[in-house]
């Protein structure tokens, strides 16, 4: 391993297990050779909402190397049916297509597979109703959104400063679903031993899975104990533990021998996750010289019949810009669809698609340049809450950015701007994203040799932070980082949050930092920090992460293809701990952005009531081919009100922002703007005479 | 996925005779990379798969009045980088590396993507109806007619099937007047590749004009000729690894100002590929102007049928017709 020098924070330093995972030796959840294994695969309803009348299981169980098929009529009971996703194999109900209602456990994968296509089910069938409509009848307000935040906010008279405001943008910009679609699907491995229970799991956070998983089990949590060491992405989809833990557990149960279930990529289309469609109504009011009066956002989204998920779509419009009047709403139909859940940046992706195309709208509306249309509508302080902000670089960002892509003199007239057979055209957007910490633990142990071994339950699902929990440690050390070794993915180690809301580095991260500065102050060979009472202790901030996202993109004039040859995008996220694996969450962060706008849309058929383009031959996630040059860049930013490092979460900052600026370049290019989301071929050609 | 017996057969007649001992749930297995697929999904239920890979089918012959004769068993990425076939048949080689990917190509064998099946998504989803999956009409009908249908035919559907086939390479050699040798138990024959595919009809469950058994041994490729400058060009919803919302292959042979000859075939909007013969008709001795190439497409398309979801093919088809045509020429665009 590389000695960095000491500070090891901000370093370039390799991922610590990067040699493993190249070479295929890290292990996940599914890979981990066990004694005596069997193995689950699920049945699916092939209804969109009814009750299972009867199993038939007899076809199944006459196959060789079958041990049991199990369902609500014979399958162990849970203890809690609180989460109802996690209740699996509890109930004749069926809420969606796609729903677990029957599993087969057998000898061999091949054999279970097999089997689980021989389970007859009968159903009483109800009629589905899974498409979301702005004038749903079944719209309601939910009492708030993921994960607390009010439900609708109003500021002044929205409606009276529209009436009155010299320039209005009104429109309607929707999203379709979207799911996360990691590359490692949702996987357990369940082993009893006596009354014990260790699920080997992919999931984005040993310590909550545990806690939610043994609520479920009936288990005293110290019976239960959750490995996630290796996680090959979640994108939000692993945050919460999804119903293969739990089927894991019931069928080794039910069969006594220790059970692997991985999710298939066409099941991960129906019960792990994805998120929601949304239909997004903006009105900005603004004075002819492009001052903000008034904002609404009016969001309409989706959730399932069994579980309220209602994604914060419209919340940054509450802090983004400065207006004296504005509000903000999101109404949530329950429909007999899957149930959603987080995404990558849930809420501020999907709500600043829509809120960075109105400002491109209303930039040009105003015959003004969309930065400093941003420019003078910058608030001075948090507009929803009228704290200061810890740090706010999005001037900054903009500026850095236009230098940088060479904005100066850009025409801001929208196109068409044809070049040979070639719409060409550039486009810019926000990007933004919360600093937040949330309570947690960490311990840290000396040893003689002058090592030290750091434990946390955090989890690495690919972002760098087993890594960057080392730099940290290192440097509250004052050791190198090969004399530091960081313990994480396990239930058994001190609490922690889970890899989610873009937090992880700046919880763990604290913690780290308290133990170890605890070591050092009080000697001895073993010290252990707490945050809770700092974090609730902490000084009132608004904290967020900002960004500005350029691109360039092409559009061929025959054919609708659209390329973005340069895609820049340069944020400001506070310290940035490891330069390596920053730039790899940036850009990965933007190049799913890029292909949130061109490619991805999960096709909902209404008559079925699943999604029809269930593979990745289907789900078109972008190709290497697609991403050309995307840079990523960071300005320095020094803000000591958010945590020991200094530091921002950069996890989701870079998929938010992008499809904007590529919708906008899109309409500088040709002059078509596209408000609904993905931004397909056909949309884009003209008849050539 | 159903239990199958794995057999390997050594030539043409080992082939012919383990699938007729076989009985009808057998297969043969080229690369694998469609039949395996459709396995997993329960859509192919093959008792036992007779690997043809190992057949003396994998070479690549220059014939000599300039033609090609390509084995089944040659793999994709071995067609594409070949020599003789970049320089000569570009838009062979184009077609070929527009499809799918460099891990399936590697795998993929020529006779195999003659035959791989639609990727229509009711198709491979085995719990909604399909009437080509089952080798009989499903009572429900298709659903695709319907539903969503994005990717679905234009040209020579029928009330039964609305799909496409899927293959970049057959709609090269459809516009170069390919043939396949197939070999069975009636012993051998040439099929034309326009000719090869079949529309869906009544009977959509029928891809091929082959009949059960039969066995791919060869494609002969007749030559182009050397004034003849050829293209290959893939419309689709990301760079790589993307079924063709339309394709084309196109050979043109200008001489001053005049279309002497050409070859069209699209991709993406028929059952088969799809010989655009009105169109090279409409094209031939007409002079090689934007003008001639749209008219040439609309004589084509006038036959179109679409579908409420994929009017835009059309469109698409026209503009892409005009364009490749236009390139080829180098005319002004």
């Amino acid at each position: 391993m590389t000695v960095a020098p000491t500070p090891a924070v901000g370093a370039p330093i390799d991922r610590i297990e990067g040699r493993e995972k190249v070479t295929g030796s890290a292990r996940y959840a599914y890979e981990l050779p066990i004694e005596g294994v069997a193995y689950a695969a699920v049945v699916q309803s092939t209804i969109a909402r009814g009750r299972i009348r009867d199993v038939d299981a007899s076809a199944a169980l006459a196959l060789t190397g079958v041990l049991a098929v199990l369902w609500e009529g014979n399958a162990p009971r849970v203890a809690d049916r609180d989460e109802w996703e996690l209740a699996v194999l509890q109930t004749r109900e069926v809420a969606y297509r796609g729903q677990i209602v029957a599993a087969v456990v057998a000898e061999t994968l091949e054999v279970a597979r097999e089997a689980a296509g021989l389970v007859q089910v009968a159903y009483d069938v109800d009629e589905h109703d899974v498409v979301l409509r702005e004038d749903h009848p079944k719209l309601y307000a939910p009492p708030h959104v993921n994960p607390g935040y009010e439900t609708d906010t109003q500021q002044g008279d929205p409606d009276a400063a529209l009436a009155a405001t010299a320039i209005v943008h009104d429109a309607t910009y929707e999203t379709p679903a979207y799911h996360n679609n990691p590359m490692e699907p949702h996987a357990s491995l369940a082993v009893w031993d006596g009354g014990d229970l260790t699920i080997y799991d992919s999931n984005q956070g040993a310590a909550m899975a545990r806690q939610l998983i043994a609520k479920v089990l009936g288990l005293p949590v110290e019976r239960l104990r959750i490995v996630a060491e290796h996680v090959g992405g979640g994108f939000g989809s692993k945050g919460l533990p999804r119903p293969t833990a739990v089927l894991a557990a019931l069928a080794a149960s039910a069969v006594g021998r220790p059970v692997k279930v991985a999710a298939t990529r066409r099941e991960m289309f129906a019960f792990t996750g994805y998120r929601t469609p949304t239909i997004q109504r903006l009105r900005l009011g603004a004075s002819a010289e492009g001052r903000l009066e008034a904002i609404v956002h009016e969001v309409v989204e989706q959730s399932s019949t069994v579980k309220e998920f209602a994604e914060q779509t419209a919340v940054v419009t509450r802090m983004m810009y400065a207006a004296s009047s504005r509000r903000t709403t999101h109404r949530l139909a329950r429909l007999d669809v899957p149930t959603p859940s987080w995404m990558r940046a849930p809420g501020e992706c999907p709500g600043m698609y829509a809120l960075e195309s109105a400002m491109d709208e209303l930039a040009i509306a105003c015959g003004m340049d969309p930065i400093e249309l941003r420019v003078r509508n910058e608030p001075e302080t948090d507009p929803e809450t009228g704290l200061a902000f810890s740090s706010r670089g999005l001037v900054a960002c903009l500026r850095e950015g236009a230098r940088r892509f060479g904005w100066e003199g850009r025409d801001p007239s929208p196109g068409p701007r044809l070049h040979g057979r070639t719409y060409v055209g550039t486009g810019v957007a926000c990007s933004t994203y919360p600093a937040r910490r949330s309570p947690g633990t960490a311990s840290v142990q000396a040893s003689p040799d002058g090592s030290y071994v750091v434990r946390i339950a955090a989890t690495d699902i690919g972002t760098g932070a087993r890594t960057i929990l080392t730099q940290i440690a290192a440097d509250a050390l004052d050791a190198p980082v090969d004399r530091v070794r960081v313990l994480i993915g396990d239930s058994d180690l001190p609490f922690a949050s889970l890899a989610g809301g873009s937090m992880g580095t700046a919880s763990w991260g604290t913690a780290v930092v308290r133990a170890c500065e605890t070591l050092r102050a009080e000697g001895g060979s073993e010290a252990f920090a707490d945050t809770t009472q700092e974090i609730e202790q902490q000084t009132a901030f608004s904290r967020h992460a900002y960004g500005a996202q350029f691109c360039e993109v092409h559009v061929d004039a025959d054919t609708g293809e659209v390329t973005v040859p340069r895609l820049l995008g340069v944020f400001a996220v506070g310290r940035v701990m490891n330069a390596k694996t920053a730039r790899s969450q940036f850009i990965g962060g933007m190049t799913m952005g890029l292909s949130m706008a061109l490619h991805e849309e999960s096709v909902m058929d209404e008559r079925f009531g699943d999604y029809l383009n269930a593979d990745l031959a289907g789900y078109h996630v972008a190709a290497c081919a697609d991403v050309r040059d995307v840079e990523a860049i960071w300005i320095e930013e020094e803000d000591d009100d958010l945590n020991p490092m200094g530091a921002k979460g950069i996890g989701e900052i870079g998929i938010v922002g992008t499809a904007a600026a590529i919708a906008n370049a899109v309409h500088h290019a040709t002059g078509i703007r596209i408000r609904d989301l993905p931004i397909q071929p056909d949309r884009l050609i003209a008849w050539r005479a | 996925m159903r239990e199958f017996t794995y057999e390997r057969a050594q030539d043409a007649a080992g082939a012919l005779a383990l699938l007729d001992a076989a009985g009808p749930s057998a297969r043969y297995l080229g690369g694998g990379t469609n039949l395996v697929d459709l396995m997993k999904l329960g859509v192919e239920r093959p008792g036992v798969l007779v690997d043809v890979t190992h057949l003396p089918h994998d070479r690549i012959e220059e014939l000599p009045d300039g033609g090609l004769r390509i084995g089944a068993a040659v793999r994709n990425s071995e067609l594409a980088a070949d020599r003789v076939v970049r320089e000569a048949f570009p838009l062979l080689a184009q077609a070929v590396l527009a499809g799918a990917s460099g891990q399936l190509r590697n795998m993929a064998t020529v006779g195999g993507n003659l035959m791989q099946r639609t990727r229509c998504t009711y198709f491979t989803d085995v719990t909604k109806p399909c009437n080509k999956r089952e080798g009989g009409r499903d009572p429900s009908g298709c659903p695709a007619r319907d539903g969503h249908h994005r990717n679905h035919a234009i040209l020579g559907h029928s009330e039964a099937c609305v799909a496409t086939h899927p293959s970049d390479m057959a709609v090269a050699m459809a516009a170069l007047d390919a043939t396949v040798h197939v070999t069975g138990r009636d012993g051998a024959r040439t099929v034309p590749i326009p000719g090869l595919h079949r529309l869906p009809g009544d009977e959509p469950w029928r891809d091929t004009v082959l009949s059960p058994g039969e066995l791919i041994t060869a494609v002969e490729v007749p030559p182009l000729g050397v004034a003849v400058r050829s293209a290959y060009r893939k419309v689709r919803e990301r760079a790589s690894y993307a079924f063709a919302l339309v394709s084309i292959a196109a050979a043109l042979d200008v001489r001053d100002g005049e279309v002497r000859d050409c070859r069209i075939a699209l991709g993406a909007v028929a059952h088969v590929p799809w010989r655009a013969a009105h169109a090279e008709d409409a094209l031939r001795g007409r002079p090689a102007t934007d003008e001639s190439f749209g008219a040439a497409a609309d004589a084509e398309l006038a036959q179109a049928r679409p579908l409420p979801g994929n009017a835009y093919k059309v469109q698409l088809a026209r503009n892409l017709i005009v364009r490749t045509l236009a390139d080829l020429a180098g005319a002004p665009a």
